[in-house]
């Protein structure tokens, strides 16, 4: 395969940066965001041809003659040697998760491009201040997500998971004048820099015991005959368990030490994933402009931490623990944020409350799967409810950036009864929430379906656990689209126009996102993409009473939402009045950010910085400073001595000789 | 003596030092410091250069463009010169932040003595880098030492003839240890009975074999005194408090030249001195040290996180960053060594930014405490801009010089200590790389804790509203600095070749590496 393509994949939105940061401010406004659209719109090209390529070009290095799937190296560039095995190179994998992965940044980011254009200015058509920087940083984000997604060693993708790090920092933080963005902007960047720390160290672990970063080295063996091709090969994998254990300490306080290094790298997962307890930065994030939070915070950055396990799964196959860890982990936090996401008022938070609790599924349905449990599909559930959420979820928060946009409000409080003024944002939001409730046959049904399936594969308590929380999820969905679009509407004031529905602009990726979100579901997902390339075709083993339960509990979920919150009424009040102690947590999201608050201020700051500061000027530096005042002081003390004086100076001659004969004396005896 | 190029590394600056005496205007000062500094970046290209072309070619001696002249015959006394890739690495370095350092000074009063002061400061710092001689090295070193109580005293600000006076007297403080310990290398420098000298090649030739290398018993008295002595320079807990105070009351020059070079003077010293020198000791007493440093790295960044003065902040921080190179040299592993003189490099170049960028602010609001200011980057962008990115590079942002020296620091270390850890030698080594690694997260916050409430936010008080961005000669001290900052972050494997080619085969013999 040529490799003009993939470098230009990644250089364009590189340049674009580079371009928009540093000139973007003597463009105007238009120049700035056209070029931004423009070069997005080429990688878009690129990438659906790179991938189009991959899965369907049918060229051997892509599939084999059994119609397996492969993994290709396309390039790889040493970039830093720190010895001769531990090379960081800067490279190119193509394989069907980073095919499928530059498809949904593409496809996303360049909607956000496109809407971003309309939503980035106000309704006299004046665009916000720092237009072009926003450009310039969602190429940054796109190159670093893209870089991140190709990485064929861990390293690589180390450095583009900082990097999206920091443009997600500094897109949160993109109206830096408001305090509130500027501490979210920060907490984000903190948050998952502590993450980052348990992926680095597992990064460590596991580098300095197999000597390489390469994730093919991990997983595959190579294909005879073709440079640079690989394939998934669970043996590989167990070679890495081998070294392991045959390490002269292959337990560390309890667990193996690969567990140590597995859970380590998920930590990283957990900061960027928003698992559960490291998730208090996502709902904060909200504070970045709404594309924003459409691309990176819901559809691409969020789900790293998925991509990053699956990355690695043939390894995580090695160690139930760290499944098991994964799936209890995922499961806690997917049941906690569809209870919180049921009491919020700000409609991007209840958004961004959904996001947790559907990557935790992703989580959950990779932590389930084995490879005797159908084949591994778990893995299969995880990737294709990644692209199916990544769609819908992407319309959700691109709708509810037109409703903010045509509001001026996050509160739903503000809306209600808008779906006569504003029919096309209606529609698509309707569609959304169809898709992530999962009915048939939008996407989220098949996706979900097949995690469901997966969980039951595994036991009994995931596949219950995990439909209860659908359940929940097309419930809080409904009551916010219900609270949104039904209800009375509020009286127009005299002098503003009612709300109405956006320029075509962004009401082109609504539509285009929705239609995805309704035949997403029909790709024969398994066939592209499965844990070790081997197509497996999920229709075939489709479980139809698990796709019957978990309809008839959507639809359950719907019904309650129908009920409550379709018109306004006292069912919600009592609900909450019968319920005053779980609700008032869920209301306060179970107080995370207290408790955070608490360890950072109190403990970190109050209990090791502020004493550590005053031990630092007070002990240290005192002792320092003492020893001067000690010489200046036993210098003032002698000084006496010198004082001019001739008879002072007879007597001191005197005392000496005298002592001086007394000594002599004394040693001559 | 002057076919040697390394020589102009010290003639330069004493052309530049007769130049400004004899200049009649502050812009004739100005053009000779900037050709002057423009003269030696060139000379530390050119030296870079010819240096890869001579390795290149095959060339394996330890280091190239050796020379030696005689200086003082009876004590064998000799201006011997000669360089690796790490100290064309540490030239470099020097020769761009002298140039920096002349820009951020355009305005400076009593322009004459100032230059005159830092030129001398040059000289000293460019002969350390060159010579190996341990006794033309230790006088080098004290004349780089020496200006700087002068250019505190009389063109710093707050408490400025205090910090003035501690810093020079803990520095001499350490001069003292550092002399006492190269007299005793001096001496036992040949225990087989030839001549004695002071030439650094000549020792560290011997320095695998155990009859000939400093006895044992000596290694173990002299190393403490030499690591201390330049650890003081190098900010080791617990002689780290000239630095805050120190700091905060120079004028930027200073802070960028003290910072960005002169700690790095420390770090030099420790390995090509104590550890070059006498590895036998390096290895059994470097516990004692890696505790100190690893205390330093997250004790700086702690410490940090509660300062409210930028100079204070970043001085800390310096703390913590120059810990982190003594820390790697101590983990006695050629990754873990480059990485250290990688972040030399590194955190030269940026805290150079910082307190240049510090010191732009302070002209214009004349005030460092972060909580009288904020909002900063609507009144000068430029300058916040580049401060965001001083502060994305201290953070370890990938793409940026302090990811990859961080990041080589860490694998290094991490190495050393699996290495002890499953050789059943402890986990000191191991505990202490995961307590550094820890600094990532602490060095985060303070940076993000000063991001946010300077620049950031609501604009603090409106007198600033009306102040301006950055001027020309500003920008090109900033932009100079940046680029290079980026180029390490973006191209580190060249200097990662540069440094790892050139560790001496004869200490790895002893370490066993």
């Amino acid at each position: 395969m040529d490799v003009t393509v993939p470098i230009l994949i990644l250089a364009i939105p590189l340049f674009m940066f580079l371009l928009l940061g540093l000139t973007g401010m003597k463009m105007s406004h238009k120049l700035a965001g056209t070029l931004g659209t423009l070069g997005m719109g080429t990688v878009l090209v690129l990438a659906y041809v790179t991938a189009f390529t991959y899965f369907f070009g049918g060229a051997p290095e892509f599939i084999d003659a059994a119609g397996n799937r492969l993994q290709y190296l396309v390039f790889d560039q040493t970039w830093l040697a720190f010895t001769q095995n531990l090379v960081i190179k800067i490279g190119f994998l193509l394989d069907p998760i980073s095919a499928m992965m530059l498809v949904v940044i593409t496809t996303i980011s360049f909607m956000v491009h496109l809407y971003s254009l309309g939503y980035m200015r106000d309704h006299h058509g004046v665009y916000e201040h720092g237009f072009q920087r926003f450009y310039a940083f969602l190429s940054l984000f796109s190159f670093s997500m893209l870089g991140l997604v190709v990485a064929p060693n861990i390293f690589q993708m180390y450095i583009f998971w900082e990097l999206v790090g920091a443009s997600s920092y500094l897109l949160i933080g993109f109206y830096y004048r408001k305090p509130s963005a500027v501490s979210a902007s920060k907490k984000a960047f903190i948050v998952t820099r502590f993450a980052d720390l348990g992926f680095l160290i597992g990064i460590l672990v596991l580098s300095y015991y197999t000597g390489t970063f390469n994730f093919t080295d991990f997983t595959s063996s190579a294909v005879a005959g073709m440079e640079g091709v690989t394939q998934v090969n669970i043996h590989t994998a167990e070679g890495i368990l081998n070294i392991f254990q045959s390490s002269p300490a292959p337990m560390f306080m309890g667990a193996s030490v690969l567990t140590w290094a597995l859970v380590l790298i998920f930590m990283g997962g957990m900061g960027k994933s928003a698992m559960l307890p490291l998730h208090i930065w996502l709902p904060d994030a909200m504070e970045g402009p709404t594309p924003v939070s459409a691309l990176i915070h819901a559809a691409t950055m969020v789900v790293a931490g998925v991509y990053l396990v699956a990355r690695l799964f043939p390894l995580y196959l090695m160690e139930e623990s760290a499944l098991m860890i994964i799936t209890v982990v995922g499961a806690l936090t997917a049941l906690y944020a569809a209870m919180v996401a049921c009491t919020q008022v700000d409609i991007k938070r209840v958004l961004a409350f959904s996001t947790i609790s559907q990557i935790a599924f992703m989580m959950v349905s990779l932590g389930v799967a084995r490879m005797d449990i159908h084949h591994g599909l778990g893995y299969m559930a995880s990737m294709f409810h990644l692209f199916t959420h990544a769609m819908f979820k992407a319309l959700l928060f691109l709708g509810a950036g037109a409703l903010i946009h045509a509001i001026g409000s996050n509160d739903y409080t503000d809306m209600h009864g808008l779906r006569k003024y504003m029919p096309i944002t209606h529609i698509t939001f309707l569609i959304g929430c169809l898709a992530i409730a999962g009915i048939i046959p939008f996407s989220g049904f098949f996706s979900k379906d097949e995690i469901l399936s997966s969980c039951l594969g595994n036991s009994t308590i995931a596949y219950v656990w995990m439909s209860a929380v659908a359940g929940l999820t097309a419930f809080y969905m409904f009551r916010l689209y219900y609270l949104i679009f039904w209800w009375k509407e509020h009286k127009v004031h005299e002098g503003h126009h009612a709300p109405h529905d956006q320029p075509w602009v962004m009401s082109l990726p609504l539509i285009i996102l929705a239609v995805i979100s309704c035949v997403a579901g029909f790709i024969p997902f398994g066939n592209l993409v499965s844990w070790n390339g081997v197509p497996y075709d999920f229709m075939a083993h489709f479980n139809w009473s698990v796709a019957a339960v978990s309809l008839v509990v959507a639809i359950a979920g719907i019904a309650l939402a129908t009920v409550m919150y379709r018109k306004e009424n006292e069912l919600p009040a009592k609900f909450k009045n019968a319920v005053p102690a779980l609700w008032r947590w869920c209301h306060h999201r179970f107080y995370w950010d207290e408790l955070y608050m608490f360890i950072t201020h109190r403990i970190i700051f109050g209990c090791i910085c502020r004493p550590l500061a005053w031990f630092d000027r007070h002990i240290i530096d005192g002792t320092m400073d003492s020893f001067a005042t000690i010489t200046n002081k036993a210098s003032d003390a002698i000084k006496p001595l010198q004082s001019g004086q001739v008879q002072m100076y007879v007597w001191y001659y005197l005392i000496g000789a005298l002592a001086l004969g007394g000594i002599t004396y004394i040693c001559l005896l | 003596m002057f076919a040697n190029i390394l020589i102009y590394f010290v003639v330069i600056p004493l052309l530049m030092l007769a130049g400004i005496a004899l200049c009649r205007n502050v812009r004739q000062i100005r053009a000779v410091a900037v050709t002057g500094s423009l003269a030696l970046i060139a000379l530390s290209v050119v030296v870079l250069l010819q240096y890869l072309d001579l390795r290149a070619a095959g060339e394996t001696a330890p280091m190239l463009f050796t020379d030696s002249w005689t200086w003082f015959e009876p004590l064998h006394i000799n201006l011997a010169v000669g360089v690796d890739g790490i100290s064309i690495a540490m030239l470099l370095l020097s020769s761009i932040i002298v140039f920096a350092g002349s820009f951020a000074s355009w305005k400076i009063d009593q322009p004459k003595e100032f230059f005159l002061w830092l030129i001398l400061l040059s000289v000293g710092v460019f002969g350390f880098f060159i010579t190996v001689d341990l006794f033309t090295m230790f006088m080098f070193y004290e004349v780089a030492l020496i200006p700087m109580y002068l250019l505190i005293g009389v063109w710093g600000s707050g408490r400025k003839n205090y910090s003035a006076m501690k810093l020079t007297l803990m520095l001499m403080g350490g001069s003292a240890f550092l002399m006492l310990g190269l007299i005793g290398i001096y001496y036992h420098s040949n225990p087989a009975g030839g001549q004695l000298t002071w030439n650094i090649l000549e020792i560290a030739s011997r320095a695998a074999d155990a009859e000939q290398c400093i006895p044992q018993g000596w290694q173990m008295v002299l190393f403490p005194l030499t690591f201390v002595g330049f650890g003081v320079l190098g900010a080791m807990f617990p002689f780290h408090t000239w630095s805050p105070d120190g700091h905060a009351s120079a004028p930027t020059a200073v802070s960028m030249l003290h910072a960005g070079v002169l700690m790095k003077l420390g770090g030099y010293g420790c390995f090509r001195v104590a550890i070059y020198l006498m590895p036998y000791a390096a290895q059994e007493l470097s516990y004692i040290f890696l505790i100190l440093t690893g205390i330093s790295v997250v004790y700086g960044a702690f410490c940090a996180c509660v300062k409210t003065d930028l100079k204070y902040i970043n001085a800390y921080s310096s703390v913590s960053h120059c810990g982190l190179v003594l820390f790697a040299i101590l983990m006695l592993n050629t990754t873990a060594m480059t990485g250290a003189i990688m972040q030399m490099l590194s955190h030269g170049l940026m805290t150079a930014l910082f307190f240049a960028l510090i010191g732009m602010i302070y002209g214009r609001t004349h005030t460092r405490e972060i909580t009288k200011m904020g909002g900063l980057m609507q009144i000068m962008p430029y300058l916040s801009v580049c401060y965001v990115i001083a502060g994305m590079a201290s953070l370890g942002l990938p793409g940026l010089s302090g990811f990859v020296a961080e990041m080589t620091i860490f694998v290094g270390s991490f190495q050393a200590g699996m290495a002890d850890y499953l050789g059943g030698e402890g986990s000191l080594r191991l505990v202490f790389t995961i307590i550094a690694c820890c600094s990532i997260v602490i060095t985060a916050v303070y940076i993000l804790r000063v991001v946010g409430k300077l620049l950031f936010g609501p604009v603090q008080d409106d007198h600033h509203r009306t102040l301006t961005d950055a001027t020309w000669w500003e920008r090109l001290s900033t932009v100079t600095l940046i680029l290079c900052v980026a180029a390490i972050g973006c191209f580190p494997n060249f200097f990662n070749n540069l440094i790892n080619t050139t560790f001496s085969p004869a200490i790895f013999a002893v370490l066993g590496m």
